[in-house]
């Protein structure tokens, strides 16, 4: 019996308003090499690190404003997608990152995330597309890729943005960071 | 709050079943974590695993996840039961590749963790070959780590890797020896607690992991892996780590590691006989180490040891004998067993511990005891039988079915030994007949008996008695059968067989169809050979009884053995034969016919199959049990040797086809009509390289196998190809060769083939050829190890080989008189020939064999008389050339040589042809 009252309190806690000491989960995905470790680790350790495609996925807590984000990153490799399913569950944010000068895989990138948004579990979760590598010349503007991505109009009963961001500088990451506070405080 | 209720079931919520874990592990997916809460649910997956609870793939994938979603707690204790876990599912679960990327942040070295050793041991789990690489650098590093159980952990996971990509694993064979070498560190942090918890895969090794040089063992277990090929590394790895260093003490600390070098030189010497002077010398200073574990596994390496001569396994059975008075049971019982087993081949040097040994007879340690009993019972002498005897009774119901065994066994030894003492024994026996036990128990009873009834002619008739009461209640079906089997063959020679029947024909009434098929034959017998009319009588009726029995095997039986109880001609065939087929030929022909689509619409001829006397037949049985062959020779059998011989000719036969059907340019030839048995030597055998040649003949083609070896080192030989100039007329066309691609000494022998037409398949091909070794030869350079570019053609010279009668016929047991009547009206020559160069009639007896291939009939090859001797011979030819029969009579006088006058017989005249040309 003590068990399931707890269970349902963490439940509830989780839904509703979170203290200080409570994480938001956040999954990042995207295709291979769109930059989601070096986002992560910029934004926990401020740093850009080296990195090699994440076979599976890295988990990190990335404190910022005071709130605690339990960030999934998951691999972007064709071999590794199938998996992210397995990681859908009590999901409160999805951030989901292009690499804007990767022109030939929009359509790919595109078509991922939709199909991801179809899934029951993610349903009403908001969405943060960082078109990243907007340092890259020649990297589509995000306004450019918030049209070919066909969001607007599509996705009706949720939040979402499409922001541009360099991982390498840091910029645009933090905007998008407040965003996400701002819808899930909402 | 769930805390407290995990505490409260404690201990009980282990024993929990599968689906309640299951159940329970949705635990892992919630948020937050609860690291205690989800690290006792860990455990009692582990512990469900251990105890042998069987996951399905779905399960364990759907586990393996959940258990994935914990890297987000960086509690240590969580994440190391995690690790665990993980290693557990990665047989099970598919995706484990999912955690790479979080074991590989754990493994980075400037993590100060304490389950850095965990995630190491971990991976290696679900890596896969491609990746070895790209963790290639870190393991170089890890190797080498000050901390004995971050290197213990990447030795024993690269040992583990080594199969997945060896090219990379061997690189790392500096670090591995490097690991050796090192200072063992009491390291602070990881140590105590990394031990807490892979001590459970590891076997407890690692609880002591910080003081116990344990990963020399791992290192010296890695190293071994990589060299394993290469017997001189091996050797020079014993030498180096064996060696005393500074002040006496070698660098190998860890007894296990010293162990394992122990196991090394043992293979090393067996391999190698040359170096066994050098590894006793090491072996003999391990017996006095410190470490009781090194002393035995010393010593026992000694008394193992090939060739060993009395006076070199003094002292080790001194080492053990001290053992056996040791307080502690394990060190008696390693002791005692090494004893016995060598007590097995050299009871005299064991003699020096009897007394020791007879203290442990009482010893509370049933196993210890039975050792010591056993032991005893082959260096005891003839007086102290009676008493041990009594000592085995009194525990025989207290012992374990295997050890059972080893008594009787050491039993069925004895008897053979003192065959006066069978009495005492065979009552031993039949009593622990009756006890309870299993098949293999029961099997190693009867068959002792067997060996009684077979070597101790004066026990025939109570043994006998002993078994027919043992079929009255027996379970064991096949222990019946061989039973009858036997009282059909003894029964009808004892004084009074009559009294055997009552025995066999109770089967009939009261057992299953096996058992009863069985017994028909049994009885059929005694009607055959049992001289009284009466009894054939007798049996008749009771066959008659059987016809009408449900089983058709039964009746079949039943049917035929009436008809041969009518007519003496077909009891002559069929139960007083003395020759059966070779089983192994016999299977290995029938395998390629079932095999071969193309020969189904023809019957299969079963003529073909050589024949053996049914002793060569008994005797190969024999062989086949290892633990037989000392009774036999110490009983008076002088079958076994001849017949070791054609044993292993039958089973090389069946190997060599084996082989040969794996070569797709042999494919279409067909079956193998005959292979020579042994391979012969065209080189001397310390000679550079190594040839010899083993012909296999096919219906229309003869194959030559020439296995070569290089014993040069440091070169490699390529395109390795033998050129055979066929002498004029041999009536063979050479079709291609098989090269040996490459072959280096450490690679052991390689095999070309060479192959050729046989222009008139109906006529026998033979003729001399002239061979010649040719190949590229490279130098290997010792830094890379790899073969230079450069090599230069070179050819050498090795010995004609012959092709002739031996190699088309195969030696066949026949009743000589019938069958040489029999081929009377066939194809027959006689010739005289006078073989001046042969010194005796015996050498010509042993070359006629040797050069015709063909049986030696009623132990016609060793004559009798110095001047005047016949020789009957008999053999099969392959390829339907049907028998052939040949009859040797020669005279010898000194000056003159032998002259024999040689009269074949065969069913085809190409065949008498054949053995004429021979000569």
């Amino acid at each position: 019996m003590g068990l399931s009252l707890s269970r349902i309190y963490s439940s509830l806690s989780s839904l509703s308003f979170w203290g200080k000491d409570k994480e938001v989960r956040i999954l990042m995905v995207g295709l291979d090499s769109a930059g989601k470790t070096t986002i992560l680790y910029r934004l926990q350790i401020g740093e850009v690190v080296s990195t090699i495609p994440t076979i599976g996925f890295n988990v990190e807590t990335v404190t910022y404003k005071n709130i605690n984000f339990q960030v999934w990153d998951l691999g972007g490799q064709s071999s590794i997608r199938p998996y992210w399913r397995c990681y859908y569950a009590n999901t409160q944010a999805i951030i989901y990152v292009i690499d804007s000068s990767d022109h030939a895989r929009l359509p790919t990138s595109r078509s991922e995330l939709l199909t991801m948004l179809s899934e029951d579990e993610l349903k009403s979760v908001p969405v943060l597309v960082f078109a990243n590598k907007q340092d890259v010349p020649g990297a589509l503007k995000p306004g450019d890729i918030s049209d070919k991505l066909g969001l607007a109009g599509g996705e009706k009963g949720r939040e979402w943005s499409v922001r541009g961001s360099c991982a390498l500088k840091g910029e645009g990451l933090e905007e998008g960071l407040d965003w996400l506070v701002n819808t899930i405080q909402k | 709050m769930s805390f407290k209720k995990d505490e409260e079931s404690g201990g009980m919520s282990f024993y929990h079943d599968k689906s309640t874990v299951i159940q329970e592990a949705r635990c892992f997916n919630e948020s937050p974590i609860q690291p205690r809460k989800c690290r006792a649910l860990l455990t009692r997956i582990v512990y469900l695993l251990y105890v042998g609870e069987t996951f399905t793939t779905q399960e364990a994938t759907t586990l393996f996840f959940g258990v994935t979603k914990l890297f987000q707690h960086k509690d240590s204790a969580l994440r190391q039961m995690v690790y665990l876990v993980i290693k557990e599912l990665s047989t099970i679960a598919e995706d484990v590749i999912m955690v790479t990327s979080s074991i590989m942040k754990d493994m980075q070295p400037n993590l100060e963790v304490v389950y850095r050793p965990n995630a190491i041991r971990a991976l290696a789990r679900i890596i896969d070959a491609q990746s070895v690489q790209s963790v290639e650098r870190f393991f170089k590093s890890a190797l080498v780590d000050r901390s004995s159980s971050i290197s213990s952990a990447s030795l024993v996971s690269s040992y583990h890797l080594y199969h997945l990509s060896p090219s990379i694993i061997k690189r790392w064979s500096n670090e591995a020896q490097e690991a050796v070498n090192a200072k063992a560190v009491s390291n602070s942090s990881y140590g105590a607690g990394a031990g807490y918890l892979s001590g459970g895969s590891q076997g407890g090794f690692s609880a002591v992991a910080s003081t116990s040089y344990i990963m020399q063992y791992h290192a010296l277990g890695l190293l071994y892996l990589i060299r394993e090929k290469d017997r001189m590394a091996i050797t020079k790895m014993i030498q180096q780590f064996g060696a005393a260093g500074k002040g006496g003490s070698s660098i190998v600390k860890s007894p296990m590691a010293i162990c394992m070098l122990i196991r090394f030189a043992r293979k090393v010497m067996d391999e190698d006989p040359n170096v066994q002077k050098q590894m006793h010398e090491y072996l003999e200073s391990l017996l006095r180490h410190k470490s009781d574990m090194v002393n035995i596994e010393a010593a026992r390496a000694i008394c193992e040891m090939r060739n060993v001569s009395t006076a070199e396994l003094f002292r080790p059975v001194a080492v053990l004998q001290l053992f056996l008075s040791s307080p502690k049971a394990i060190l008696k019982f390693a002791a005692i067993k090494t004893l016995n087993k060598l007590a097995q081949t050299q009871p005299a040097a064991v003699t020096a511990c009897n007394l020791d040994m007879e203290n442990l007879i009482t010893d509370s340690n049933r196993s210890i005891a039975t050792y010591a009993i056993t032991t005893l019972l082959k260096t005891g002498n003839e007086a102290s039988v009676d008493r041990l005897m009594k000592q085995i009774s009194s525990f025989m119901a207290d012992i374990t079915d295997e050890f059972k065994i080893i008594v009787v066994d050491a039993i069925r030894s004895l008897c053979l030994k003192f065959p006066t003492k069978q009495a005492v024994m065979l009552s031993f026996l039949s009593g622990v007949l009756r006890d309870e036990g299993g098949y293999d128990f029961k099997h190693a009873v009867v068959e002792a008996i067997f060996d009684m009834i077979k070597f101790i002619g004066d026990c025939r008739e109570a043994a006998l008695a002993h078994l027919c009461e043992f079929i009255e209640d027996c379970e064991f079906t096949k222990l019946s059968v061989r039973i009858l089997h036997l009282l059909g063959i003894e029964g009808p020679k004892t004084k009074n067989p009559t009294k055997f029947i009552r025995y066999i024909y109770n089967r009939v009434v009261l057992e299953n169809a096996v058992v009863r098929a069985a017994a028909v034959s049994s009885l059929a017998k005694f009607g055959v050979c049992v001289e009284d009319k009466g009894v054939m009588q007798s049996v008749n009726v009771l066959l008659r009884r059987c016809l009408d029995d449900v089983d058709d095997e039964v009746r079949d039986r039943a049917a035929m053995y009436i008809k041969v109880l009518e007519e003496k001609r077909l009891a002559d065939v069929f139960v007083r034969e003395e020759a059966t087929f070779s089983l192994a030929a016999l299977e290995s022909e029938l395998v390629s016919y079932v095999n071969d689509a193309g020969r189904h619409n023809t019957a299969f001829d079963i003529t073909s199959i050589p024949k053996i006397s049914r002793d060569q037949a008994a005797a190969q049985v024999a062989a086949a049990r290892p633990s037989a062959i000392e009774s036999i020779n110490a009983g008076p059998s002088k079958a076994a040797e001849p017949v070791a011989s054609t044993s292993t000719a039958a089973e090389t036969q069946s190997a060599y086809t084996a082989q040969l059907s794996a070569i797709p340019e042999l494919e279409n030839y067909g079956p193998i009509l005959r292979s020579t048995s042994k391979p012969t030597a065209l080189t001397e055998s310390e000679t550079e390289y190594v040839v010899s040649v083993v012909k296999h003949v096919f219906a229309k083609n003869i194959v030559f196998q020439f296995n070569v070896s290089n014993t040069i080192p440091d070169t490699v030989l390529e395109q390795v190809s033998v050129l055979m100039t066929p002498s004029e007329g041999s009536g063979l066309v050479e079709d291609f060769i098989i090269p040996i691609q490459s072959l280096t000494a450490s690679a052991g022998s390689g095999q070309v083939y060479v192959s050729f037409t046989r222009e008139e398949p109906e006529s026998y091909a033979s003729g001399s050829f002239g061979c010649t070794l040719r190949f590229v030869s490279k130098e290997v350079d010792p830094t890379s190890g790899e073969p230079e570019e450069e090599g230069y053609q070179d050819e050498y010279q090795i010995e004609d080989c012959d092709l002739g009668a031996g190699d088309y016929i195969t030696p066949t047991y026949v009743t000589f008189q019938n069958e040489w009547e029999k081929l009377g009206s066939a194809a027959s020559s006689t010739e005289t020939f006078a073989l001046s160069s042969l010194e005796s009639l015996k050498d010509a007896c042993k070359s006629l064999i040797e050069v015709l291939n063909m049986e030696a009939l009623g132990g016609s090859e060793s004559p009798t008389s110095t001047s005047v001797h016949t020789l009957n011979l008999s053999g099969m030819v392959s390829g339907g050339g049907g028998k052939v029969v040949a009859r040797c009579r020669m005279t010898y006088a000194s000056g003159a040589g032998v002259t024999l006058e040689l009269a074949v017989r065969a069913e085809k005249e190409e065949v008498v042809r054949l053995v004429m040309g021979a000569i």
